[in-house]
């Protein structure tokens, strides 16, 4: 780093009497007055931050430095991508907003995958970027990057701090934008003489922000048309999305489905929210969903979709898309109102809150003949895969789901794997399934994984990845390692890009581009160099022994690879921009069209 | 319905649809200009034009007056979406509303002494004011409906327009209320 530390200029900055006097209250704390970088540190502890992680460089060293008497705990990555995503980990197991603490220039830049990771699955996170010194703004001095410039359209907002006493505010303003109404990515770029010099400003307890808007109880007369849609209603869906796990609206959707007597469905992300193990939920819907779930949708004449915003892999080919259906919108973000299809009943509001108002207006559909059809196709089309031929991460994915998988957070990377993980591993509590949705940000899973046991060190913690994905961020063997972090890694071993190739397969005449990986390390191995404990797999018959092992393995992080069967697809699979009823359920025969949907 | 982008013969966004006229009202935070642009750029959208103002009681909001055209339910997704950013306090389409709207040009344009008279009688029809003169040239301000502009400069044309600029269209709503 060509940057020298920030000289502490404490002494000089004594002697300001006029400071000082506004600043009564921080000297009496801690006798002198803070810098910039300690304001945001002591701003961090009063929002109640227990961990933020990062990694230091020139403009954020007087972050650091405060940091570095604070009891708030540094976890040191050893990528920027890595704590981006150890934050979002942390927060999507929390419920809280993660931290991170980046340098300016590739520091910060590093930060923006996992910015359109939280953007896109509405996590909040608050990304503090060091950045050049006033005076050199827009100089293209060393280490500069225009961060607020580059991130405008990955952020929910961000703030360049250019006045130290703005700090308190600004600080305020990002925890309360990232986690309320719809939560997201906040980015604060701080100049390191914004950091360095003092900054005696008192503390900020409220914000005043008039263009931020959000909406809590849907409107009565919005909730009662909604109700008269439900009273007709005799073959009802009720579609879970994040926003339902983000609102813990959970328990009060159950008892509105059990009310109503309706199925419930949910997205990649909606896992949890409604425990799957229960007997009106279906599973997940969508592009690789039970396709029970799919042919519920499919038939359905009212879909209401709880905190879901009809992403492409739920809705297939739109113009087919519950066509004749009654479509019921619970939101907090009014923007997604109309954004893909228009809706009979758009009901702004917290999805728990939507919820418990609309109960008590609702009675029982008519509904048994329909639920009767769901449980036939339920047992006629049950999730399944080949027993023969090798060791299937299906088979890993289900036992681990046994062995109590359905107890652990799950958090997964991006994939094939992912898939599976979300077909067979079930979810039965709240905030215990993390993956990357909306972004599909490979690299995800592991860090994450890390960030979620740090905010839940009493619950097992399982990062489920790829052996693509994997390779992105497995640097941070080395963060988990020596901080003790006790999380258990599945590595589905393939030695492909599987999701790639399968779409190769089908679509492409096998012809398979770039998706072979041929260089992939011995993991094991790999793990042992960090002095991570790791354990082989390859033959069904050693499944149970080796995930009880892991399980039963507390000093720090260990490593499962599981070298599973190398082409295998999965199954159902609705072709992207197919419309549901077009969903492959087995392995087709014949060549597939290439699929017209984006991706 | 020309846009400001066809009267001066390029590429129009999209000449099929009429021009919406959007008033946002936003706190004069460093990059909300960029932020609410970027809500149209993401969706390859033109903004056809920009006008913005302090508010006259308030120093911290400004006020945006911004035209563009498109199909209405991407406009409609659009407002949402600038109405959502943290520092717009409110994004409306006035398109369709009783409101005052007006736009003013400049337009310098070659004008020797035998088709100056011409030119001066076409400016009278449209109120259009001689703002400088040269022995060669002249600078008319115009002001009024944008339609009108158009117009003007259409006939203004054949003379050989050497410079022209356009405000972009301001807008009031009737009555006492705020816009």
């Amino acid at each position: 780093m060509a940057n020298k530390t920030a000289k502490k200029t404490s002494n000089s900055r004594k002697n300001n009497h006029v400071a000082a006097k506004s600043a009564a209250a921080s000297v009496a704390v801690t006798g002198k007055i803070p810098t910039g970088g300690d304001k945001v540190v002591q701003c961090l502890e009063r929002e109640g931050v227990e961990a933020v992680f990062g990694l230091p460089g020139g403009a954020a060293i007087p972050l650091f430095d405060a940091l570095y008497e604070s009891k708030i705990r540094l976890i040191l990555t050893r990528h920027e991508q890595g704590a981006t995503h150890m934050a979002d980990g942390y927060a999507r197991a929390t419920g809280k907003p993660g931290v991170v603490v980046v340098t300016s220039g590739p520091g910060a830049t590093n930060t923006v995958t996992g910015l359109l990771t939280a953007l896109s699955d509405s996590v909040p996170i608050v990304v503090l970027c060091g950045q050049v010194i006033r005076p050199m703004l827009g100089k293209d001095g060393f280490q500069e990057a225009d961060v607020t410039g580059l991130t405008y359209a990955v952020v929910k907002h961000s703030f360049l701090v250019k006045d130290a006493s703005d700090i308190p505010r600004v600080m305020k303003e990002a925890f309360f934008i990232a986690s309320s109404g719809r939560p997201g990515p906040v980015l604060i770029d701080l100049p390191k003489d914004v950091l360095a010099g003092p900054c005696p400003a008192p503390f900020v307890d409220k914000v005043d922000l008039p263009g931020y808007h959000v909406p809590e109880h849907a409107e009565p007369g919005l909730l009662k048309q909604a109700a008269a849609f439900l009273a007709k209603a005799r073959r009802p869906v009720l579609l879970i999305g994040h926003g339902a796990v983000i609102s813990n609206a959970g328990k009060a959707i159950l008892k509105f489905a059990e009310k109503i007597k309706a199925p419930v469905v949910n997205t990649l992300l909606g896992k949890g929210a409604v425990p799957e193990d229960h007997e009106l939920h279906l599973g997940m819907l969508g592009m690789h969903g039970t396709a029970y779930a799919n042919k519920a949708v499919d038939t359905c004449d009212l879909i209401m979709s709880i905190g879901s915003r009809w992403d492409d892999r739920i809705t297939g080919k739109l113009s087919t898309f519950c066509k004749d259906a009654v479509k019921i919108h619970v939101d907090i973000d009014v923007a997604e109102f109309g954004k893909v299809l228009k809706p009979h009943v758009c009901l702004a509001g917290d999805a728990r809150l939507v919820i418990e108002d609309l109960l008590p207006m609702v009675g029982p559909c008519d509904s048994d003949a329909w639920l009767a059809q769901v449980e036939a196709w339920r047992t006629e089309f049950p999730l399944h895969y080949p027993k023969k031929g090798g060791l299937r991460a299906q088979h890993v994915l289900d036992r681990l789901d046994k062995l109590g998988g359905r107890d652990s957070i799950i958090v997964t990377d991006v994939g094939q794997h992912q898939m599976w993980a979300a077909q067979f591993l079930l979810t039965t509590k709240n905030h215990h399934w993390l993956s990357s949705g909306g972004a599909g940000t490979m690299g995800f899973g592991f860090p994450a994984a890390v960030g979620a046991k740090l905010g839940c060190p009493d619950k097992p913690v399982w990062a489920v990845v790829g052996d693509g994905g994997f390779q992105m961020t497995l640097s941070e063997l080395a963060t988990a390692a020596v901080n003790k972090i006790n999380v258990k890694i599945l590595v589905i071993n393939n030695h492909f890009l599987g999701m790639v190739r399968q779409w190769q397969e089908l679509f492409y005449e096998n012809r398979l581009s770039g998706t072979p990986l041929p260089g992939n390390p011995d993991f094991v191995k790999l793990a042992e160099a960090y002095n991570i404990q790791a354990f082989h797999l390859r033959r069904a018959a050693d499944v149970d022994r080796v995930l009880t092992a892991a399980m039963e393995y507390n000093d720090g992080p260990c490593l499962v690879e599981a070298e599973v069967v190398r082409e295998d697809n999965v199954f159902p699979m609705i072709p992207a921009g197919a419309s549901l009823a077009e969903m492959i359920i087995e392995p087709p025969k014949m060549a597939l069209e290439k699929p017209t949907g984006s991706t | 319905m020309n846009s400001l982008a066809n009267s001066l013969g390029t590429t129009a966004t999209n000449p099929s649809f009429p021009l919406h006229t959007i008033s946002v009202l936003v706190r004069n935070q460093p990059g909300v200009l960029v932020r609410v642009a970027l809500v149209f750029a993401r969706r390859g959208y033109n903004i056809e034009s920009l006008v913005v103002s302090g508010d006259p009681v308030n120093a911290n909001f400004s006020r945006m007056t911004i035209t563009c055209s498109g199909d209405p339910e991407t406009l409609e997704q659009i407002i949402k979406q600038v109405a959502k950013l943290v520092d717009v306090v409110h994004a409306i389409d006035h398109t369709g509303q009783s409101a005052v709207e007006t736009e003013i040009a400049l337009i310098k344009i070659k004008a020797n002494l035998d088709e100056r008279t011409v030119i001066l009688q076409t400016a009278e029809h449209y109120a259009a004011k001689v703002v400088d003169c040269s022995a060669s040239s002249l600078i008319l301000r115009v002001t009024g409906a944008s339609e009108k502009l158009d117009s003007f400069i259409s006939l203004l044309r054949p003379f050989g327009v050497v410079e022209l600029v356009r405000s972009g269209k301001v807008l009031m709503t009737r009555g006492p209320e705020a816009t």
